[in-house]
């Protein structure tokens, strides 16, 4: 009797092991090289421990990745399960049918926690195609010592004509402080961004209601006229070639008063270990021009999606649970505290009362609530996107805008001569993707 | 007077060779010493030269995050391998073009090295679809063969090169005396071309090892070798250069190393047959 309980138990514990190593698999996950997504890594074995599944990582340079992705997705290689994604390709992909839809995930996951903002620029037609890891915005971050010793005082929500003031006030050229630090390096991921937002706060606009270029109209003179006068007067020399790392690291060794960038600096700015003025920073909302009801601040998300190629969907679907859950975001606060934890992607986390104290949370999620993507701008426009249009052009079309910018920046041609041949550029290559 | 003259010229000489050889190694050099500092002194204004507190951390957490003996035997296989397999296909390729030319001949050659003009990513989703058909996605050997191919052409004009120098009256001796067409390349022009052939086998080994396009386009996770290991450590959003180095210097050292001790016969080679 007794040897028969033992064949019994061992009988169903081989088919219990045999069921595991039937289901367990190993997926294949493309992501970016920034904080969040390494220290995910360090935690897969958190995963493993939960589903059986194992993970094994392909880390590359953003812009490397995103033509490794695009290659991929768009000949359904099957390369990858997971890929990390932005919100400029998740609706172009998935109007394309690239992508699964994630309309399907469980209860205790509470989709309907994902920040509104986060969903809808997540989603085609309404279906989410991608979970956001996590969010940013843009925001002002600058340095309270000198706004202090310039006799001025940030408000919460101030203009660009205040921002001016205060650069210039700030700026002392013989100690090497610049007043301003900000993006001007060619790139639509890079400067394009930057001016496109700009450009949103003057009431500017890429493209009319019937995809007609718009950088023949005084918005856009006048964004591009101040954003060069005030970088004149107070940025740092070289800004044409200045991207996020650049400022970055001009503003941690404390040569910028001022930096108006990603919410994601925030953490890096204010870290003791990197930054020599990490005690004296302070954040307020992007600018805006003084009667313009759209500020300067854009919306991007880091988001996981599962390629429509994969044979391994279903594990794919249990890791994207685990990662963008409310208990990923436990874990991390319990092991390195809640200042790294994924910011921007869910409600709950912004009403918790740990993350409250973290002090460029509210800043952050109000900056994330300020924008809308699918109204960028003061007047309407066919597109969806604040520092982007989302349509496969456009890529293509803004690297070669911020080009021209860029070139303006270095000194190379006038503010009219760049927006000239930006509007033909624009236009040229609109009607020939059949606009 | 001639002597002091040539002395003056040896010097020149000398000191320009020594400048022209620091201004192209000193990028190297900036990116092992940056290495060794922390990711504040890598970015310090202005630049530290020696005098920072060396540290061993970004290796450490190079070492901790990735699996390096991965990506190193990755590129230790896909580098040896479609070098050797270039030399065994370039070697007949070369003898014939050498030593029994056609009116063609030049046209060909020509025509083979046509073909690196192209840049690469045009014909990336071809090959992308081909090795997806193959499934060779993410392959050691895919890769290989890529790798081969591009590199062929420089194989065989190299070769074609060092085989042209050799008389054509030593093989035809050969003949006379009976060595069949396979003992004539193996046992009379191979051994007299070693030279070359270790030359152009080295030099394709750097390329391979250092090719950045293909090896990072058509790998994920299994084949990837250590192009993709240093891409994984550059970021558009955060200063993390010190790592970057490290992941860098852990790349190259291998192919410094190996070039240092074969720089002998590196030299030799690439001058075989230049000065007449």
């Amino acid at each position: 009797m007794r040897l028969k309980a033992h064949a019994l138990f061992m009988g169903a514990c081989a088919v219990a092991a045999l069921t595991t190593a039937a289901t367990a698999e190993t997926i294949t996950i493309a992501t970016v090289n920034n904080g969040d997504m390494i220290r995910m890594q360090g935690y897969t074995d958190d995963f493993t421990a939960k589903t059986g599944h194992e993970v094994e990582w392909v880390t590359l340079e953003e812009n490397v990745l995103r033509q490794r992705v695009t290659t991929d997705i768009s000949t359904k290689g099957g390369a990858f399960d997971i890929m990390t994604i932005g919100m400029y390709e998740t609706p172009i992909w998935g109007a394309n049918g690239w992508l699964i839809p994630l309309d399907d995930l469980s209860a205790e996951y509470d989709v309907d926690d994902i920040l509104p903002a986060m969903r809808n620029g997540l989603s085609h037609d309404g279906t989410l195609y991608a979970a956001p890891f996590y969010g940013e915005s843009s925001m002002i971050m600058y340095r309270t010592d000198l706004m202090e010793k310039a006799g001025l005082e940030m408000p919460e929500a101030p203009t660009w004509e205040f921002i001016r003031e205060a650069a210039i006030a700030m700026t002392d050229r013989a100690n090497e402080i610049n007043g301003i630090c900000l993006r001007g390096k060619a790139g639509w991921g890079e400067g394009g961004a930057f001016i496109t937002v700009t450009g949103n706060s003057f009431g500017a606009r890429w493209f009319d209601e019937d995809w007609k270029a718009q950088f023949d109209q005084p918005q856009w003179a006048e964004a591009l006229n101040f954003y060069v006068d005030l970088m004149t007067e107070a940025g740092p020399p070289g800004y044409a070639t200045n991207g996020f790392n650049e400022n970055l690291s001009l503003f941690q060794q404390g040569k910028c008063g001022m930096w108006i960038d990603a919410t994601v600096a925030a953490s890096f700015v204010t870290n003791p270990n990197d930054s020599t003025v990490a005690d004296k920073v302070g954040f307020a909302l992007a600018p805006n021009k003084d009667g313009v009801d759209k500020r300067a601040n854009w919306l991007w998300a880091w988001a996981l999606a599962i390629p429509a190629g994969t044979q391994k969907a279903d594990a794919a679907k249990q890791f994207i649970e685990w990662a963008t859950s409310k208990e990923y975001i436990e874990l991390v606060a319990e092991k390195e505290g809640w200042a790294n934890v994924p910011p921007g992607a869910r409600t709950s986390l912004y009403d918790n009362p740990e993350y409250q104290k973290v002090p460029f949370a509210k800043m952050t999620l109000d900056s994330i609530n300020a924008a809308d993507p699918t109204n960028p701008t003061v007047d309407p426009v066919p597109y969806v996107g604040i520092q982007f249009v989302a349509i496969p052009e456009f890529a293509g079309i803004a690297t070669e805008v911020s080009q021209e910018f860029s070139a303006v920046y270095a000194g190379q041609q006038s503010v009219e001569e760049a927006l000239e041949k930006a509007q033909a550029l624009t236009t040229d290559a609109m009607e020939a993707a059949g606009y | 007077m001639a002597r002091s003259a040539t002395t003056k010229r040896k010097v020149i000489n000398t000191t320009a060779a020594w400048i022209v050889g620091l201004l192209i190694f000193f990028p190297i050099l900036w990116t092992i010493l940056t290495s060794f500092k922390t990711e504040a002194q890598a970015i310090a204004d202005p630049p530290i030269f020696l005098n920072f507190d060396w540290t061993l951390e970004n290796y450490g957490v190079v070492m901790e995050r990735s699996n390096y003996m991965r990506f190193l035997w990755n590129s230790i296989i896909i580098a040896g391998g479609s070098t050797i397999l270039g030399i065994i296909i370039a070697v007949p390729a070369a003898w014939s073009m050498a030593f029994v030319p056609s009116k063609r001949t030049k046209d060909i050659l020509l025509w083979m090295l046509s073909t690196k003009m192209l840049p690469a990513v045009g014909v990336l989703y071809p090959i992308y679809l081909l090795f997806i058909k193959l499934g060779l996605l993410d392959t050691r050997l895919g890769l290989t063969i890529v790798l081969m191919l591009i590199n062929l052409p420089i194989i065989v004009w190299m070769l074609y090169t060092y085989f042209k120098e050799i008389p054509g009256e030593i093989l035809e001796a050969a003949r006379m005396d009976g060595a069949s067409l396979r003992e004539e390349v193996f046992y009379i022009l191979t051994p007299m071309a070693i030279p070359g052939i270790a030359s152009t086998l080295l030099l394709n080994v750097i390329l391979a090892w250092n090719e950045a396009f293909w090896t990072l386009n058509l790998t994920a996770a299994k084949a990837a070798p250590l192009t993709a290991f240093i891409a994984s450590y550059s970021s558009p959003e955060g200063l993390f250069y010190a790592k970057l180095s490290a992941a860098s210097t852990m790349a190259i050292a291998p192919i410094l190393i190996l070039g240092w001790f074969s720089q002998k016969q590196l030299v030799s080679g690439l001058t075989f047959g230049a000065v007449k």
